[in-house]
């Protein structure tokens, strides 16, 4: 079976500062892989080296077997990479029903014609209300996302990624900044994700780390600091030492 | 609730521009401006070149997000090109729009490969350095443009050989009124269209378009070459229309002039071109009327009115009173 993403001895550095130090991942189709570490570990630059908003240092990037390391975000998105940011990067100003008109119009290709429009696409119709319906958010298809609650955008920010029918997935701290009350809608979605996408979380809340995730990479300084099962990273000494504690002691 | 009508609410979550009552009102004000307002026919065709300039920056600026204080120099390559195909190819005035049109455009495309890979204020720059640079060109190829002393002595021929441009502007009020309606109706169909939604998306957050799978850049150079081309014919309908083409068409004046009518009528609707258009003009010509020497004092007035009590401008303002928002 073809890997979705390989990073292999995947490095960046600043000047002489190293964010990220020779990091080796595989995800296979379908995978559930959290991507844990404390503040500063370096998770964030290894997104945006998988997204290509930076570019290593040294090392790979594969997209189902394709090296991408050169290529621009755009392409990969092309390819099958969908990600989801740690602060909602939406179309604040436009609709509900418009910001995944987007998402659809640039999956299909045809964000770029100039006298028809998404709406034309009933096909794409049905797939934007079956979309909105099951992330109970149709009825506010005709609301500006700045109106919108923040939970309901944590949602939109997820969907948008969805609506791209990615092979792998990106979900920068979905619940970050949710309320409990507001964060069970964000889980079952979570949850309900598409089988065969393979899913990469980077998640500060243990709770859905343990959940959600059948494997988990810890980063610490950059480096993978242990790879393996939900019971192996839980019973490792130095996560708990370097990661798991600090938190149960914060 | 089935499924025909949940796809419905989606299609209706999508804000299009439509022809409303503020467009029956504009088309009533160009009727009565023909039939009863005669003496004012000169002026209102000015009126209309510049709405047609201002629409051809708000799809750029307004629903691109692309800051330019460069514009004028798509209205004076339309301008040249139009008056110099007068002079030497043909006198017929649409074929001369088209090739004001087309060369604005590649000037929009050309220039729109440095302009549109930079932000804020270093584009800024970079379309206000284009303009700068096609002055001085303009300036120095006396031979072709004739320098300072601006482009004249050419014709043009009657509309479809049979509209002859009169003494008193009927032809040339009707001719740049159709033509802006005709413009004002295409960018209506484009803004409504995928590229329109695209050009939203792009202004509101260019990173997630990005990772949305969109080629930014290959987007906004679509929209900034029509964006020219549009200006070109704003360009080419002033030469047509007024039979010289003087430096000011390229100049800084110029441009700042189109960014404060968009400014007094309002961003990304469209129709706040035709506002900002109406109100610079006529006010302009007033105030110089009154007071010849500081008349651009009442316009700095006005725009600081405008600013203060109604940032979205002319447009956003006729939105909030009539409970509909807009494009933004």
């Amino acid at each position: 079976m073809t890997i979705a993403l390989e990073l292999r001895g995947l490095s960046k550095q600043f000047g002489e500062l190293k964010v990220t130090r020779d990091v080796n991942l595989q995800l296979a189709p379908g995978a559930r892989h959290a991507l844990i570490g404390p503040n500063g570990a370096g998770k964030s630059t290894l997104v945006h080296l998988i997204t290509g908003l930076l570019k290593p240092s040294r090392g790979q990037v594969l997209l189902s077997g394709r090296d991408v390391t050169g290529m621009a975000s755009e392409r990969r998105v092309k390819l099958g990479l969908a990600r989801t940011f740690q602060i909602n990067s939406l179309f604040n100003q436009l609709t509900v029903g418009e910001n995944i008109g987007l998402a659809l119009s640039a999956r299909e290709g045809i964000d770029s014609r100039l006298f028809s429009g998404v709406t034309q696409s009933s096909a794409l119709m049905d797939e934007a209300a079956d979309l909105l319906r099951s992330l109970g958010l149709l009825d506010l298809a005709g609301r500006s996302v700045v109106s919108l609650a923040y939970g309901q955008r944590r949602l939109i920010e997820i969907a948008l990624a969805l609506a791209l029918k990615p092979s792998v997935l990106l979900l920068d701290e979905p619940v970050a900044g949710v309320p409990s009350t507001e964060g069970h809608r964000l889980f079952d979605l979570l949850e309900r994700l598409p089988e065969d996408v393979a899913t990469l979380v980077i998640e500060h809340d243990m709770d859905l780390v343990f959940r959600f995730a059948r494997r988990i990479t810890v980063l610490v300084e950059g480096a993978v600091l242990v790879e393996g099962s939900v019971e192996e990273v839980r019973s490792d000494p130095r996560v708990r030492a370097v990661y798991l504690g600090e938190r149960t002691h914060a | 609730m089935n499924k025909l009508s949940d796809a419905g609410l989606v299609i209706a979550s999508f804000r299009r521009q439509s022809y409303t009552w503020v467009d029956a009102l504009l088309v009533l004000a160009a009727v009565l401006t023909f039939f009863f307002a005669e003496g004012y026919l000169a002026l209102a065709a000015v009126v209309a070149v510049m709405a047609v300039f201002a629409l051809s920056l708000d799809l750029a600026q307004g629903y691109g997000g692309v800051e330019s204080l460069g514009h004028a120099a798509f209205f004076g390559m339309g301008a040249y090109a139009a008056s110099l195909y007068a002079l030497h190819v043909s006198t017929e005035p649409l074929s001369g729009l088209l090739v004001a049109a087309v060369v604005a455009g590649v000037v929009g495309l050309v220039s729109g490969f440095a302009v549109l890979r930079t932000t804020g204020l270093t584009q800024l720059m970079l379309t206000l350095a284009v303009a700068t640079l096609l002055l001085e060109l303009a300036n120095v190829a006396k031979s072709v443009t004739n320098g300072d002393d601006g482009l004249a002595g050419y014709d043009i021929s009657p509309i479809f050989g049979l509209f002859k441009f009169d003494i008193y502007g009927h032809t040339a009020f009707v001719y740049a009124c159709v033509v802006l309606a005709l413009i004002y109706a295409l960018l209506k169909k484009l803004v409504n269209s995928s590229i329109g939604l695209t050009a939203q998306g792009i202004r509101e957050n260019p990173v997630r378009m990005r990772m949305l799978g969109v080629t930014v850049e290959r987007r906004l150079w679509v929209l900034y070459t029509i964006s020219a081309a549009i200006a070109g014919v704003a360009g080419g309908l002033s030469a047509q229309i007024n039979r010289i083409v003087g430096l000011d068409s390229l100049s800084f004046t110029l441009s700042a002039n189109v960014v404060v009518m968009l400014a007094l009528g309002g961003t990304g609707r469209l129709y706040g071109a035709f506002f900002g258009a109406i109100i610079f003009v006529v006010l302009s010509d007033r105030a110089a009327a009154l007071d010849p020497t500081n008349w651009l004092a009442v316009l700095g007035v006005v725009l600081i009115l405008i600013v203060r009590y109604a940032p979205d401008g002319v447009a956003g303002w006729v939105a909030r009173i009539s409970g509909k928002e807009g494009a933004k």
